[in-house]
């Protein structure tokens, strides 16, 4: 039996977020994670803080995305602070590529109706391709111009949750590696999540779990629809500084690699990489920068992300069993500044962040989510 | 800047030498054999700079497995040098760091 | 794309490869042998072919037997494709290589992985200096450009293979500063054991006892059941340092040649999410297969040091075994047949095989140079070291894949050859478990450098 404040099912990207975030407010928190060989969507991530585009349609979606990217800074110093790992955030905007006038227009009137939808304080700007050759010199002869927003930039995620999971252990966060919880079970307003035959118990428990959540939502009087879409990516060995900054599909690491991504493909668990979708990828960067044709691929991988049908995120709290959270979301790396600020203190007991209603999970029908269709709103 | 080579031809009989051109300096090296044995037999001790510290590196298992013997050839940056064969004109420079783009 | 079509293809030119491939030809197959090197050989033949009769003198008459496997395979309708870079294998038995700069492929009936192996990572104090080499990558320099040492060098480590290259030098005129062997008298007694093996493979190790007394003969210093191995040096290799007992010794070089074993070369297999047992005798991951060399995956195969080290003769030998199955799996040779050629095969194998578990134990590469100290480095390409490993670990990271994640190591060219072995051990000494249940990397292709440009154009 082992006693927490809080458990948090999920050590990734997400989980650990809230974990520092409670932990930061002196809780005991106890994380609960799975193995070496989980699917584990934080490996997956781009590396984006993203948000110009994001959220037609849906305002409150806009506003909490553009907050946390004004929050990472903070982060950013935070972490550098307490565990002295630098996570690389460099935040001087980022660019959507446009290959034609009707990719460039619709690019335009989507950022105007983000931009009115939130009310105005959404800054970007449309480049024309004279104006992109000053801040991407090496974009390619078919790109016909960009958008480009300051409020963007980029991060290297698996050093953010390194970064995470050592701001945690300093904390006094107990972080359980191999410990995947399979049955949840609450009374008397006490949680207990079995895990490998051993219960750990407290009065809140928060949901990270990623894919898991769909399983053990449900425990807890939750619903958390989420599904894999797979990702493959792709590096290629180090290389002098070319890109300053980073595109939705390309960007060079701080070591110097640049990264390519990533594909949206529904194989429902299989993690694995396919020659087609690698060549479909590699042209379109070689399209974007055609400089980097000459260069070697020294890694590719496939990951999954964890998809609500509409592709927004779900946060609430369980109504049948008070204590019980869900956290998901597919932009782990951009929403962290929100997890730790804003997402942790509400799960202690602040009052909710107004855009948190919108984000329940009984917004999407209690049916089969295979039956979901998926809704590509959110652009990377 | 060759040293005393590390390594030399066993037979004495006619190793036929070929000219080739490292770091932009003529150099003979033996014909046959790889890139890589090729310099080695010539006094070049080091090879590159790695791209995550600037440490010194020269090959170590001369079967493509270990990458340490990346070098620039004919315009080519990385490229692993145990596994070309060593051909006369063949411009090589050494792989200080990260390769360039193109 | 072209897609080539042949019955078998064969990947690796080695002796394993070779015999593959001959004998599937022979059997009446279409037969494809891809190898890196533009000669077929492999790494123990390797340039066999075209080496004359000073060379042949020196590297002695195990290597010339090479000779005769090659002649047989050129002599078969097997095709050789050299100069193939395999970047992919695909679970439906498509073969991607790289060769004369794009991109080709090749689909087969059945594969056979003749990949052979590598020499067992090293890390010691200065292991990545410069003047630090491997006794394979001094054989391959001895085999491919007639290169031996022009200073004295020094030999250090264990296994069969130093002590041949230490008798080749010497027929070569090297001067060898010295031998610093690792072997304690500990690993006599425990080998001794197996000493039935031992008597069974009684000329391997007349062999091997006449390499040490030649060795000895020839007034080289020879120190026997050194520790703690370490080279020095700023820029570039200076001497060799160790220990004998409690004094501290230190010969000076400009060249340390390393060897503690080979290990099976496990990208392929691993890429196609193949199982892998840990072996704790040979210390290394070998792939599971039936006594065929059939893998789990239908219409895979594997011969030779790859499914476990067993040496030239061996791999010739399941090479053959497997080129019989793969004709029987192709509805070509039937299942008498193909047992009563097999029987022969069996019995000679069974008598490499015997002498394994002697040599095994003999030369088994002590811990300390398995699992280094914080300060050595774990990974050369992106320069971790062990003491982030154990970071890692205690972190929160029980295997080789989060390991990755948070410290880099695996994530460079070499795509985890040389430090594979070396992380999963570490983590599994940090974590008080056998590597066994710490796993290995998982591997993707590209297994071999492609660039941007030939990916796209597939």
């Amino acid at each position: 039996m082992f006693w927490s404040d809080v458990i948090v099912v999920g050590g990734g990207l997400v989980g650990t977020a809230v974990a520092y975030g409670l932990g930061q407010l002196g809780k005991n928190v106890t994380v609960l994670d799975e193995g070496d060989d989980a699917f584990r969507a934080s490996r997956g991530n781009f590396g984006l803080i993203w948000v110009h585009g994001k959220g037609r349609g849906f305002p409150q979606y806009a506003r909490w995305t553009r907050e946390s990217a004004r929050q990472w800074p903070a982060l950013a110093a935070r972490l550098q602070g307490e565990t002295g790992i630098d996570v690389q955030a460099r935040q001087a905007g980022a660019l959507t590529l446009c290959f034609s006038e009707a990719e460039f227009e619709a690019r335009a009137e989507r950022l105007a109706a983000v931009r009115d939808e939130v009310g105005g304080d959404y800054p970007y700007e449309m480049l024309d391709r004279a104006a992109l050759l000053q801040r991407l010199p090496h974009v390619g002869p078919t790109v016909i111009g960009a958008s480009y927003s300051p409020m963007d930039g980029h991060v290297n995620p698996l050093q953010l949750l390194r970064a995470l999971h050592t701001a945690c252990a300093q904390q006094g966060v107990v972080l359980k590696t191999g410990h995947g919880v399979q049955r949840i079970t609450h009374a008397d307003g006490i949680f207990t999540a079995h895990s490998g035959g051993r219960q750990f118990r407290a009065p809140k428990l928060v949901l990270a779990a990623g894919l898991g959540n769909a399983g053990l939502a449900g425990q807890v009087g939750l619903h958390a629809p989420v599904r894999p879409i797979r990702g493959q990516l792709l590096i290629t060995e180090r290389c002098e500084k070319i890109l300053d900054y980073p595109t939705g599909h390309i960007r060079q690491t701080c070591e110097g690699g640049i990264q390519i991504g990533e594909s949206m493909e529904d194989a429902g668990f299989d993690d694995s990489t396919t020659n087609e979708t690698l060549a479909e990828l590699s042209r379109r960067a070689i399209a974007s920068f055609p400089v980097i044709g000459q260069l070697n691929v020294v890694r590719v991988w496939g990951a999954l992300r964890v998809m609500t049908p509409d592709g927004y995120p779900i946060y609430q709290e369980s109504k049948s069993c008070p204590g019980a959270y869900v956290v998901t979301c597919h932009s782990g790396v951009t929403l962290a500044a929100a997890h730790v600020f804003r997402i942790a203190p509400w799960i202690n007991g602040a009052a909710a962040p107004e855009e948190l209603d919108a984000f329940t999970g009984d917004r999407f029908p209690a049916a089969d989510p295979g039956a979901q269709t998926l809704d590509h709103h959110h652009a990377h | 800047m060759p040293t005393e080579p590390l390594f030399r031809p066993i037979s004495a009989a006619t190793e036929p030498f070929i000219d080739v051109e490292f770091d932009g300096r003529p150099l003979k090296v033996p014909g046959q054999g790889s890139v890589a044995s090729a310099l080695l037999a010539a006094g070049v001790p080091r090879f590159r700079s790695t791209p995550v510290s600037g440490a010194p590196r020269a090959p170590y298992c001369m079967m493509g497995v270990c990458f340490e013997c990346l070098l620039e050839i004919d315009g080519v940056p990385n490229a692993q040098a145990c596994l070309l064969q060593v051909q006369p004109g063949m411009k090589i420079r050494s792989q200080e760091g990260a390769r360039h783009a193109a | 794309m072209q897609l080539e079509s042949v019955d078998v293809a064969v990947v690796g030119a080695g002796p394993a490869g070779l015999a593959a491939a001959a004998t599937a030809a022979e059997l009446g197959l279409s037969v494809a042998l891809l190898d890196e090197q533009a000669h077929p050989g492999g790494q123990i033949y390797r340039d066999v072919t075209r080496a004359g009769v000073d060379r042949l003198q020196v590297l002695g008459d195990d290597y010339a037997a090479g000779r005769a496997l090659v002649e047989r395979f050129t002599q078969s309708t097997a095709r050789h494709v050299g100069g193939a870079s395999v970047w992919n294998i695909t679970r439906e038995r498509v073969i991607h290589y790289l060769k004369d700069g794009r991109s080709q492929s090749i689909t087969a009936g059945q594969v056979i992985l003749c990949t052979g192996a590598m020499e067992r990572p090293f890390p010691i104090p200065g292991w990545t200096l410069p003047g630090v080499m491997t006794a394979g990558a001094a054989q391959i320099l001895l085999k491919s450009a007639g290169l031996a040492p022009a200073q004295p060098v020094v030999l250090a480590g264990c296994g069969p293979l130093l002590y041949l290259l230490a008798w080749q030098y010497l027929r070569a005129g090297v001067r060898i500063g010295a031998i610093v062997d690792t072997t304690q008298r500990g690993d006599y007694l425990r080998a001794l054991r197996h000493v039935g093996g031992a008597v069974a493979g009684w000329r391997e190790v007349r062999k091997g006892l006449g390499l040490i007394r030649r060795i000895r003969g020839a007034g080289i210093p020879f120190y026997r059941g050194a520790t703690e191995l370490a080279v020095e040096g700023s820029e570039r290799a200076e001497a060799l340092r160790f220990r004998m007992g409690a004094t501290s010794h230190r010969v000076q070089t400009d060249l340390v040649l390393l060897h503690q074993g080979v290990v099976p070369n496990n990208q392929i297999t691993a890429s196609l999410r193949l199982a892998h047992r840990w072996d704790e005798r040979q210390l290394c991951w070998v792939p599971q297969t039936d006594a065929w060399g059939r893998l789990a995956l239908d219409g895979f195969l594997i011969a030779g040091d790859g499914r476990g080290i067993s040496g030239g003769t061996a791999a010739a030998l399941q090479g053959e075994l497997a080129a019989l199955a793969a004709a029987h799996s192709a509805a070509r040779l039937p299942e008498p047949e193909r047992d009563r050629a097999a029987e022969p095969l069996r019995s000679a194998l069974r008598r490499q095989l015997h002498i394994r578990p002697f040599l095994d134990t003999l030369y088994r590469p002590k811990l300390q140079h398995r699992v280094p100290a914080d300060e050595v480095i774990a990974c050369r390409c992106e320069e971790v070291s062990a003491g982030e490993l154990r970071r890692s670990v205690a972190l929160g990271c029980t295997g080789p894949s989060q390991t990755k994640a948070f410290s880099r190591c695996g994530m460079g060219p070499c795509q985890g050859r040389l430090c594979g072995l070396t992380v999963t051990e570490v983590i599994a000494q940090a974590r008080g478990v056998s590597p066994a249940e710490v796993g290995h990397y998982r591997i993707r292709p590209p297994i071999k450098p492609i660039t941007l440009d030939e990916l796209a154009a597939l």
